[in-house]
């Protein structure tokens, strides 16, 4: 990690999630999908909640999202996370049961409303690539 | 076979404060044989035990006994016991000893619930309770924390305050509304001797303290405390020898939806809409026969989502319900956490409700019993995808 990044906090990378974190790495924002009724199944499952198949397997989406809900967050919990950030929950354009939580970057935290089309941009940390959401269009 | 083959048949409070630096199994000790002594049982009579959520280091001051601690500091000879974090909230652990009483596992059910996160965290506050930061070597989040944690949103108060801006959203909810939450608790904890904040609040001083995560200030959020608080569940059919027994008229424990913060159908209901739908199935009393609410305040949306998912306002309409207070003042419509909430009396964490709707129901509020003999109450704890609920009556 390069001390000019941001500090993160980062997931534990395992064989059942390792689609997810390293997604970025493509610039490929992934879920598991149903193979035989299409179902995105987030998090990650062994069976598809729908038809109970078994038959999962990572895809890309188009990494298109709309803001369902969002804080502002102004407290310091984790030392060297600068505050204020803007911390979202965003649902994919694919399939609006399946919800991330993420940061919306890219923007002054007051312009986020609920709503806002976003769009993943990846931030990468050693072997991760935390998929966060910027406004869509925006470079 | 129901509930109502359980009563609380007594009631205990160790010493609650901000940092009390005591022992927190000596506390929970006091809760227990407090809460017998009300019964007017013996610690001999005690044959179950239950808590929430069973002994566990982390968070800091989060648990301060398990059952195993508190069986063997009391030498208690039981036939059921049953202590975990996976239940319908933090009343979960009464719910469970209600069931357990009406098919006969036990007689006289030792219930408690401990914490002592203020001393835990000591002068530091929350920000000593959250792991890793740049400092945190190897440390990764596993679990729910992973879809969390990297985006720095570690705490309850991130994930409430998500269901709370798509209330404002959907609704038109405001701060200045849910203020009342705050400045209710306050007003009522003024007189509450052992509550932890009396001094008066106002609505500027409310709207000019810190933020914390929008729309939540620092006054949106419960204090952490030291206390310990227990109850004695008791056969029903056993009450004519248990003076003081309020009765369990219904229970709500249900969760329809996904078991998610994040993931959950409609961020503004969470879990408490079916465990509220549940308890009204199982009883013929409906939300116009509540005399006393005392609903779970860990944030003060929480309390607006309860009073919606209780039926006192319609879905969406607990904005214009508080606005201003009137509606759940110790004298108006429903007098709600009439003993300051966790906001003002210290974040006993679920117990202190069901604790202060006894307390109303017997008639024991002192200078802040609600008026009138109130004869139905409602208690309710937890957020998010946690919630449970019971209704009580005097007996």
């Amino acid at each position: 990690m390069s001390d000019d990044k941001p500090f993160r906090l980062l997931p534990r990378v395992d064989d059942t999630n390792e689609f997810f974190w390293t997604g970025g790495k493509e610039n490929e924002l992934r879920f598991l999908r149903c193979q035989t009724c299409g179902y995105y199944v987030h998090p990650p499952s062994p069976i598809c909640p729908k038809d109970l198949s078994k038959d999962l397997a990572p895809e890309a989406v188009s990494g298109r999202a709309t803001v369902h809900s969002l804080t502002v967050n102004h407290q310091p919990w984790i030392p060297g996370y600068d505050v204020p950030y803007v911390i979202a929950i965003v649902t994919i354009e694919e399939q609006d049961d399946v919800r991330l939580m993420t940061n919306i970057v890219g923007c002054a935290p007051g312009d986020v409303h609920v709503g806002m089309a976003v769009e993943v941009t990846f931030d990468e940390h050693d072997d991760v690539w935390l998929p966060l959401f910027k406004p869509r269009g925006t470079t | 076979m129901s509930e109502r083959a359980a009563v609380i048949s007594g009631i205990g409070q160790s010493d609650v404060g901000r940092r009390l630096y005591r022992n927190p199994l000596e506390l929970t000790i006091d809760a227990a044989l407090a809460s017998i002594d009300d019964a007017g049982l013996t610690r001999e009579d005690i044959d179950g035990i239950a808590t929430y959520p069973g002994s566990m280091d982390t968070p800091p001051g989060f648990s301060g006994a398990g059952t195993v601690e508190v069986q063997d500091a009391l030498r208690l000879n039981l036939d059921w016991y049953n202590g975990g974090i996976e239940n319908p909230g933090q009343l979960g652990s009464v719910i469970t000893a209600c069931a357990a009483i009406g098919v006969g596992y036990a007689n006289h059910i030792l219930c408690f619930r401990t914490v002592w996160e203020g001393s835990a965290q000591g002068e530091k506050g929350r920000a000593s309770v959250t792991m890793g930061g740049r400092s945190g070597g190897g440390f990764r989040a596993g679990g729910f924390m992973q879809w969390s944690l990297p985006f720095g949103a570690p705490s309850a108060a991130n994930w409430i305050a998500m269901c709370a801006q798509r209330h404002f959203h959907e609704y038109g909810t405001t701060r200045e509304q849910l203020a009342q939450i705050a400045l209710n608790a306050r007003k009522n904890a003024a007189l509450n001797p052992k509550a932890i904040y009396r001094d008066p609040m106002t609505m500027d001083d409310y709207l000019n303290v810190r933020l914390i995560t929008t729309p939540f200030c620092l006054y949106d959020c419960d204090v952490p405390a030291d206390g310990s608080t227990a109850f004695i569940v008791s056969r029903a059919d056993a009450a004519a020898d248990l003076p003081n027994a309020v009765q369990v008229e219904a229970i709500g424990s249900a969760i329809h939806g996904r078991p998610s913060w994040d993931q959950w159908d409609d961020l503004t209901t969470m879990a408490l809409r079916d465990a509220a739908a549940m308890m009204w199935k199982r009883t013929e009393l409906t939300p116009a026969d509540v005399d006393v609410a005392e609903l779970y305040d860990g944030f003060s949306f929480i309390t607006l989502a309860w009073l919606e998912a209780l039926g006192f306002c319609k879905k969406g309409e607990g904005g214009p319900f508080i606005e201003g207070g009137r509606n759940i003042a110790r004298d108006g419509e429903i007098p709600l956490n009439t003993h300051g909430g966790q906001l003002s009396a210290g974040r006993l964490h679920g117990y202190g409700f069901l604790h202060e709707a006894c307390v109303q129901l017997r008639g024991e509020g002192g200078e802040r019993q609600v008026a009138g003999n109130p004869e139905v109450g409602v208690a309710a704890a937890g957020g998010g995808p946690l919630g449970g609920c019971l209704l009580l009556t005097r007996r």
